[in-house]
C-alpha cells in the first residue's frame, strides 16, 4: 500500500528511496545541495540496522561504498560536482571490478566551487565519461520528488542487476523541492536482491553466470574465495592479466557489451503527448518539468508538439531518439548546460531532424516562457518556408 | 626514522599472542602461487610470510580472512594470497576496508599498504581510520621509497637521501608511520622487521587479535632502488642493517638516531572501537534486530 500522501522534499525522497531498496550503508561527506541525503540517512540507516557515516572526503566516501557493497551490503553515497570530480578514479574502479552500488549526484552550477546552491545539468557528461579509460555506465534522471524516490529504487535494481555503479542524476532545483506525494511502499515495488553464484565454491569464477538475469556477487567471508582488482584480470581467476591483450580486449569487451547489449533493458523513455507532434522537446530532469507545461499550452492552443523525456540518460535512449527524428522535422534541446545533450542528440538524429539547443548556465531555471518562444520560432519560420 | 619527538613509554603488560612458525608446506595452501613481481632480495616475501604465520597462529577461520591492499608493490599481496582479496585503488585500501568492516564486522580485515600509499596519497585516510578506531589492521611494508614505479623518493624518505627524484639528496623531512598512527588515535602501534622474523609474526599477530585499530610498520628492504641509490648494500647486508638499526623498545633511547629505530609493541591502549560505538548508535535510534521484520537480523545487512 503506498504510504499517505505527504509533502516530501527531492532530497529526503532519494533518502528513502534508498531504505526501500533496501540500501543498509551509507558513506558520505557534507555538500550542498546534497547534505539533505546524508542528515536523512544519518537517522534512517541506524534505525532499520543499517550503518551511516560521514567520511573524511568523497573519495573515503565512494570507497567504503565499494567496500560495503563487496562485503554484501547494498550502499550508496551522494555529493555534488565537486564531490562528484573526487570520486571519478573510484567510479571507474566499481565498473572495472563490477560492484554495485548508486552514486546521487545533485547537480549544482560548476566548474569548480560555481554555484553552489543554484541547479545545473553540467555534469551529465561527467557521468558518462568522468572516469578514466573506457567503460560503460548507467545514469537515470528524475524530474519530480516522486521519481527521486522510484529512480533511487531502480537505481539500486540496476546496480545488483548489471552488477555495476549507478549514477542518479537529480539537482539543487529537485533536491530541494517539495511536492506533495504518496510515495510507494516496498511490496508496490520490484526490488533486485544480491544474489550468490549458484555454483560450487570450488568451481567458481568471478565473472560467474547469470541467475534470473542477476551476474551474481559473492560477499566477502563467503565460501567464495573472492579475489578483486583494478587491473585488467582474468575472468575465470580474477587474478590480473595485464600482460594478454587478449584477455584485455576481452574483459574491456564484455563490460561494454553488459550494459549495451541490454540498454533494451536499461532504458526507459517518456513519450509526452507526442501524436501527431511536428516539434519535440527533448528535456530531461527538472528542465523536462518546464518543457511539459510548454506542451499543454502549445497543445490547448492546436500547435503540434510533444516531449520526449529521458529517463535513462546512459546508456543513450538512441532508439528513441531515431523513432522521434522519423516522426519530427524539429528537436528542441533545453537544458542547464550548454549542448552537453543536444550533441548526442545530434548524432542521433543525423540530420533527420533540425536540432535547436538551448543553454542556460547561470544558474537559473529554464522557464517556460523561453521555451514556448522556442517552439513559436519553429512554427513561425515553418509557415514561410 | 625517529628522534626526541616520539613518545614511547614501555608497553603495557598487554599479553601479546603465542605465535608459531610454520613448514612451507603449510603455508603453501594460502598462497596462489604463480611468479611473483617482487625483485630478488626484496623482504617484502618475508612479510607476507609473517602474515600468514600470524593468520594461522591466530587460529581464525581464514575464511573471514579479507586481505584489502592499496597499489604499489605492497599492494600486489593481494595476487599471492589465497585468501578473500581486495586490491584497490592508490591509497583508498583503508576506506574500502572501513565500509567492509562497518557492512560485516565479522570480517577481519588486514589492510596492505606500502609507505608511499599509507602515508602520502592515503595518509587522510590512515590518520581518520585511526581516529575512528576501525577494528582493522594496517600493516605498512615500508621500504622508504615508490619502488613499482622505479625509485622515487616518498613520504618515508629520509632526509637527504637520494632517488630518482631526488638525485642532489631529499630536501624534505620524513614521516615516522608509528607516531603518525600514534598521534592520530591508532590504539595499537608496533614496528618489526624481518631480520626478527619471530618478532614480526607476533606483532602482526598482536595487531590482528587486537579490538581497534593497529598499525603495524614492517620494514622493508628494496635493495633494487633504495640500497642501490644510498646505502650501497645488497640484500644481505641491507637485512644485516636492520639487525644494527632496529633497537627494541625497551632499550630504545630517543635522540640517539644515527639510523637507529626502535621496534617493538610501541604503543598499546583501549578504547571502544567503532562497530562497537555504532551498535549502540543503531539502540540509540531505535532498531531491534528482527524488528523490520525482514528476517535478517545480522547488523549492517
Amino acid at each position: 500500500m503506498a504510504q499517505p500522501r505527504r509533502l516530501v522534499q527531492g532530497n529526503e525522497a532519494v533518502a528513502e528511496g534508498a531504505i526501500t531498496a533496501g540500501a543498509r550503508f551509507f558513506a558520505g561527506y557534507p555538500i550542498t545541495p546534497s547534505t539533505e541525503i546524508a542528515e536523512a540517512l544519518s537517522a534512517r540507516m541506524p534505525a532499520v540496522g543499517g550503518t551511516f557515516i560521514q567520511m573524511e572526503d568523497e573519495i573515503a566516501s565512494i570507497a567504503a561504498v565499494i567496500g560495503a557493497s563487496l562485503a554484501g551490503t547494498k550502499a550508496l553515497t551522494a555529493t555534488s560536482g565537486p564531490g562528484f570530480s573526487l570520486m571519478q578514479e573510484m567510479i571507474g574502479y566499481a565498473t572495472m571490478t563490477q560492484v554495485p552500488c548508486v552514486i546521487v549526484d545533485v547537480m549544482r552550477g560548476g566548474p569548480s566551487t560555481g554555484l553552489p546552491t543554484e541547479p545545473a545539468q553540467g555534469d551529465v557528461m561527467q557521468a558518462r565519461w568522468g572516469t578514466h579509460g573506457e567503460h560503460s555506465i548507467i545514469a537515470l534522471v528524475p524530474s519530480s520528488v516522486h521519481e527521486c524516490y522510484t529512480l533511487t529504487v531502480d537505481a539500486f535494481n540496476l546496480a545488483e542487476q548489471f552488477r555495476t555503479p549507478v549514477i542518479l542524476l537529480s539537482d539543487a532545483m529537485l533536491g530541494h523541492m517539495r511536492e506533495a506525494v504518496a510515495l510507494p511502499d516496498r511490496d508496490e515495488l520490484r526490488i533486485a536482491e544480491r544474489v550468490d553464484p549458484d555454483i560450487d565454491p570450488a568451481d567458481y569464477d568471478t565473472v560467474g553466470s547469470t541467475i534470473d538475469n542477476i551476474l551474481p556477487r559473492p560477499a566477502l567471508g563467503s565460501p567464495y574465495r573472492v579475489h578483486v582488482t583494478g587491473l585488467v584480470y582474468d575472468p575465470i581467476s580474477g587474478a590480473p592479466a595485464t600482460a594478454s591483450p587478449r584477455v584485455a580486449g576481452d574483459l574491456g569487451g564484455y563490460l561494454r557489451e553488459k550494459i549495451y547489449h541490454h540498454h533494451g533493458a536499461i532504458t526507459r523513455v517518456e513519450d509526452f503527448m507526442m501524436e501527431g507532434a511536428e516539434v519535440a522537446i527533448f528535456a530531461y530532469g527538472s528542465v523536462a518539468r518546464a518543457a511539459r507545461a510548454v506542451v499543454r499550452w502549445a497543445r490547448q492552443a492546436g500547435v503540434p508538439v510533444g516531449m520526449v523525456r529521458p529517463i535513462t540518460l546512459w546508456p543513450f535512449p538512441v532508439e528513441a531518439v531515431d523513432h522521434m527524428a522519423e516522426q519530427v522535422r524539429t528537436v528542441i534541446v533545453p537544458e542547464m548546460n550548454l549542448k552537453q545533450i543536444a550533441w548526442e542528440v545530434q548524432a542521433a538524429v543525423g540530420g533527420r531532424a533540425k536540432v535547436v539547443d538551448h543553454g542556460r548556465v547561470d544558474g537559473q531555471l529554464i522557464t517556460p516562457q523561453e521555451i514556448a518562444e522556442l517552439v513559436k520560432k519553429e512554427f513561425y519560420y515553418h509557415r514561410f518556408d | 626514522m625517529t628522534d626526541e619527538r616520539l613518545i614511547v613509554g614501555p608497553p603495557d603488560d598487554h599479553e601479546m599472542p603465542t605465535v608459531k612458525t610454520h613448514t612451507t608446506a603449510e603455508l603453501r595452501r594460502y598462497l596462489r602461487g604463480g611468479k611473483s613481481l617482487w625483485c630478488p632480495g626484496c623482504t617484502n616475501g618475508i612479510v607476507t610470510r609473517a602474515l600468514i604465520d600470524a593468520v594461522l597462529s591466530l587460529e581464525i577461520d581464514p575464511e573471514k580472512v579479507v586481505v584489502i591492499a592499496g597499489i604499489g608493490c605492497a599492494g600486489r599481496i593481494t595476487s599471492y594470497l589465497e585468501f578473500s582479496t581486495v586490491h584497490t585503488a592508490h591509497g583508498r585500501a583503508l576506506a574500502v576496508a572501513t565500509g567492509a568492516k562497518l557492512a560485516d564486522p565479522e570480517l577481519q580485515i588486514v589492510v596492505v599498504m606500502g609507505d608511499g600509499d599509507c602515508a602520502a596519497i592515503g595518509g587522510n585516510h590512515l590518520i581518520h581510520a585511526a581516529r575512528r578506531n576501525v577494528d582493522v589492521t594496517a600493516l605498512v611494508f615500508n621500504n622508504s621509497i615508490y619502488g613499482m614505479t622505479g625509485g622515487q623518493a616518498g613520504p618515508t624518505t629520509r632526509e637527504s637521501d637520494r632517488s630518482k627524484t631526488s638525485p642532489f639528496g631529499n630536501p624534505e623531512t620524513a614521516f615516522d608511520i608509528c607516531e603518525l598512527a600514534w598521534a592520530a588515535g591508532s590504539t595499537y602501534v608496533a614496528r618489526g622487521t624481518p631480520y626478527a622474523y619471530r618478532k614480526l609474526v607476533q606483532l602482526i599477530a598482536g595487531g590482528i587479535a587486537h579490538q581497534g585499530f593497529s598499525t603495524v610498520e614492517a620494514v622493508s628492504d628494496c635493495p633494487t632502488y633504495y640500497g642501490r641509490m644510498n646505502t650501497k648494500l645488497d640484500a644481505a647486508g641491507m637485512l644485516a642493517a636492520q639487525k644494527e638499526q632496529a633497537v627494541r623498545v625497551e632499550r630504545f633511547e630517543p635522540g640517539t638516531d644515527g639510523g637507529r629505530y626502535p621496534v617493538g609493541l610501541l604503543h598499546h591502549t583501549e578504547r571502544p572501537r567503532f562497530v562497537d560505538v555504532y551498535a549502540e548508535v543503531r539502540k540509540r535510534a531505535g532498531w531491534r534486530p528482527g524488528a523490520d521484520g525482514d528476517g535478517d537480523e545480522r547488523e549492517g545487512r
